[in-house]
């Protein structure tokens, strides 16, 4: 198990590893991959809507095949790409920046990697067998119900398996969070990100299980001739738009905390100076939890749920710019009289203050009922939310990608690359959206597959096909600067930013165990603390001793398998059931497997980790 | 060392704590639990909102009959009671004792379950309320369905539990198991109390 022996090992027995892995670092590079191949997909798809919008009347696309592309950009960027890629980011740090050894559940860990997956190619199995999804990432009832072929069976079923894995991941992430910490971690000494991704998987506990329901309900009504959104037989259609935006909104803020979190990183790190108000950026990410839960409705303002709800909903709404607000401050006041460098991370997070705040006044906007009869179902829409999540979590997760990714790999990305990356994306996305606010305002519904001509459309639409293209290649770029520098392969030290948090204080990568003696933490910033008042190395809690780490396994891998292959049987019914036998078979089978058979991990021995230096980053 | 906690013998005071991994289960169950319980609530409102759209099928008064419902009720509950039984007794590394609690409770469960599928049985057959036979009785068995589904999962769990473990007794590995196997056999039968009051007495009055 030493980690010279995997450095020499042919192809098969990396697949293997990798199959089989339970170490955090190894399911965030899976997550990496996995969600980086969904984002090109994404972006792929985003690049054929602007290409069928470019000009008037365009008959590039189908408008069968636009209205798939459209439910399809939607469904895998937020589903497929952003979550797993802000769980790379997860898995890669919040175990080190807490001093842990490994998350509470790695199985469990590596069990909601795989269930992503399955999920996501199940997904997109649809392609090849008579068309994707077709009704909008929202799935509204009953156009989904009625919605022909199995797309939108396609759409419930893989969201169902992904959605499975993403609960287990929040569970996971809030037990390390709460048992692993090191000694002298308090709550209060956390780092943003990891304080922001265990409030985001607090949302993931109470927001996932409504979109597994309405997911179930969508199945049954779909396969099982269910009349839970017919109103023919007594069915409700709101039904599905509830159960969707009370997990659907909670989803944004999974999404923007956790960025949130990495430009509280960033900042504090490239400005030379400790988070401005730390104790209220925690509070403010609270509450912004909390009131993410009871503002679902303001996606509903044009349903007719009546003006008393639709009021308490806008204010509800509107009170969140108020902790989202004071996040900005706090990061323009840790910028403050810093000593900024102006590294690729810090362009990207300089980048996002000014975007964001603009999505968050068109939220404002939006918010106000009244108002929000004009704005709703038209680019105004698209543009807003466009905003808050590209310039939002975007922007973040290439942040924490960059300034993590010595870390994560050991060696550096091209600084120079990074830049031009951020520069082609950053003006590409505002001449994308900036004009679609205007496009709204002037009448334009999203999900048309096109426009015509003589409405003053044309202009914007083609500028803003114009700064998709820019985006595209921004994001070449960025994967040119991987292949690059990965082949290259310079070593880092373990702290290449000379920034302040425990991550930093072991070698680049880490070692599977990660901290070869549990580390002391003395405060805020536990490194930065060390540097300015001790030798600039953490103290250890611990005299060096044994250490226990846990088994391989590919049991998840088996489980979500066989949900994958379930799947089938239940869309396809008839003969096909069989494969439901199976599939159920094999991940019942593999969890009483794991449930029955004694795991109880190994030992690294003191005399092995003597060998190996003193585990510092230096 | 980690071999250690397979060794059954003197145990602590609170076995399934005693160790990280133990504390760890405890914890994330517990949370797993606070999900489950969004997954119910949605389903509870979903029945709310469809309770009475029978559509031309029969409605929740014609089919409900409390009697058969009601000792369905006392069966579960007394289940939970027989858990806690098992429980206390592992606490005190009593196995033998553990074991037969146990086993009353998986009886008690069995009968449970029993009686469910009967009911449904008898709507289907008796009163041609089925599945598709309206927007009430597809969320009525989904909501009970999901529930029986979660006890028919506990109790599969329960028995392999006691069957592998009924060679070697307790230890520090395997007391978590069978602590957080009891925890979901409770929550089951809280979600039970919350489908008889909204379910079978709102149907039958309400």
């Amino acid at each position: 198990m030493s980690t010279t022996a995997n450095q020499k090992a042919g192809i098969g027995s990396v697949l293997w590893d990798y199959l089989t892995t339970v170490d955090h670092k190894k399911i965030a590079i899976l997550y990496l991959i996995g969600g980086m191949f969904f984002f090109l997909v994404g972006g792929l798809q985003a690049m054929l809507i602007r290409i069928q919008l470019v000009v008037p009347e365009n008959e590039f696309l189908s408008a069968q095949f636009y209205n798939e592309v459209l439910t399809m950009h939607g469904t895998t960027m937020i589903f497929l790409a952003a979550m797993p890629l802000l769980f790379a980011l997860m898995n890669a740090v919040l175990p080190l920046q807490i001093g842990a050894r490994d998350v509470a559940f790695p199985f469990v860990n590596a069990l909601g990697f795989w269930l992503f997956f399955f999920g996501g190619i199940f997904l997109n199995i649809s392609w090849f067998t008579g068309g994707a999804p077709d009704a909008g990432w929202t799935a509204y009832a009953p156009l989904s119900v009625f919605s022909e072929g199995h797309g939108v069976d396609y759409y419930a079923i893989g969201l169902q398996i992904s959605g499975f894995g993403t609960l287990m991941a929040g569970i996971n992430f809030l037990v390390t969070v709460i048992n692993m910490r090191a000694p002298g971690m308090t709550y209060m000494r956390m780092p943003l990100f990891t304080w922001t991704s265990f409030i985001a998987s607090v949302l993931i506990l109470f927001a996932f299980p409504a979109l597994t329901v309405g997911l179930f309900l969508l199945t049954f009504d779909r396969l099982f001739g269910a009349n839970f959104f017919n109103p023919d037989m007594g069915g409700n259609a709101i039904i599905w738009e509830h159960l969707f935006w009370i997990f659907g909104h909670p989803e944004v803020y999974i999404l923007i905390l956790p960025a949130f979190g990495v430009f509280s990183e960033v900042i504090p790190a490239f400005a030379k100076k400790r988070l401005f108000g730390y104790s209220s950026m925690v509070f403010a990410t609270i509450l912004i939890a909390f009131l993410g839960f009871m503002v679902w409705a303001h996606h509903m303002f044009t349903v007719g749920l009546g003006p008393i709800a639709n009021s308490i909903f806008a204010v509800a709404t509107m009170a969140i710019a108020v902790p989202t607000g004071i996040k900005i401050f706090n990061w323009l006041f840790t910028l403050w009289g810093g000593q900024i460098r102006m590294t690729s991370p810090m362009v990207f997070a300089l980048g996002f203050i000014p975007t964001f705040t603009v999505g968050g006044m068109t939220g404002v906007m939006l918010a106000s009922a009244a108002a929000d009869f004009q704005y709703h179902d038209s680019y105004f829409v698209v543009a807003h939310f466009h905003y808050v999540i590209v310039g939002g979590v975007v922007l973040g997760i290439f942040a924490g990608l960059i300034y993590w990714w010595p870390k994560m790999f050991g060696t550096f990305l091209n600084e120079k690359l990074n830049h031009w990356f951020f520069w082609l994306f950053f003006i590409g996305f505002h001449l994308t959206f900036f004009l679609q606010h205007f496009l709204g305002l002037m009448g334009m519904p999203r999900r048309y597959w096109t426009f015509l001509e003589g409405q003053n459309l044309d202009l914007f639409n083609l500028i803003s096909t114009i700064g998709a293209f820019f985006m595209a290649i921004g994001t070449l770029v960025f994967l040119f600067n991987v292949v690059k520098t990965q082949l290259k392969g310079e070593k880092v030290s373990g702290d290449p930013w000379d920034a302040r948090t425990l991550e930093w204080s072991i070698p680049s990568p880490p070692p599977f165990y990660n901290f070869k003696q549990e580390p002391l933490v003395r405060g805020l910033d536990p490194l930065w603390i060390e540097k300015m008042q001790g030798n600039g190395k953490i103290q250890p809690a611990e005299p060096l001793g044994d250490i226990h780490m846990p088994n391989r396994s590919l049991t998840p891998f088996m489980i979500s398998l066989g949900l994958f292959i379930a799947g089938f049987g239940i869309m396809y019914q008839g003969g096909m059931w069989v494969l439901a036998g199976i599939g159920f078979a094999t991940t019942f089978g593999s969890m009483l497997y794991r449930s029955l058979k004694d795991d109880i991990g190994y030992h690294v021995h003191k005399e092995e980790l003597e060998e190996e230096g003193d585990g510092s980053n230096g | 060392m980690a071999e250690d906690v397979l060794k059954s013998g003197n145990l602590p005071e609170n076995p399934e704590r005693a160790t990280l991994e133990g504390r760890n289960k405890f914890m994330g169950f517990w949370f797993f639990l606070g999900g489950e319980t969004v997954l119910f609530a949605s389903l509870f409102g979903t029945y709310l909102a469809l309770r009475n759209s029978n559509a031309e099928g029969p409605a929740s008064e014609d089919i409900f009959g409390l009697g058969l419902v009601f000792i369905m009720t006392v069966l579960l509950l007394t289940s939970s009671l027989t858990s806690v039984y098992a429980m206390y007794h592992m606490k005190n590394n009593d196995f033998k004792k553990m074991q037969l609690w146990l086993g009353i409770t998986v009886v008690l469960g069995l009968a449970f379950l029993g009686m469910e599928i009967y009911e449904f049985y008898h709507y289907v057959h008796g009163y041609e309320f089925g599945y598709t036979t309206s927007a009430f009785s597809s969320a009525f068995y989904t909501l009970v369905g999901f529930h029986g589904g979660h006890v028919a999962f506990g109790l599969l769990w329960i028995v392999s539990l006691m069957i592998r473990n009924a060679k070697r007794g307790l230890n520090l590995y395997n007391t978590p198991k069978f602590y957080i196997a009891s925890l979901y056999w409770h929550f089951i039968d809280v979600v039970w109390v919350f489908i008889f009051t909204v379910v079978y007495l709102l149907g039958k009055v309400g």
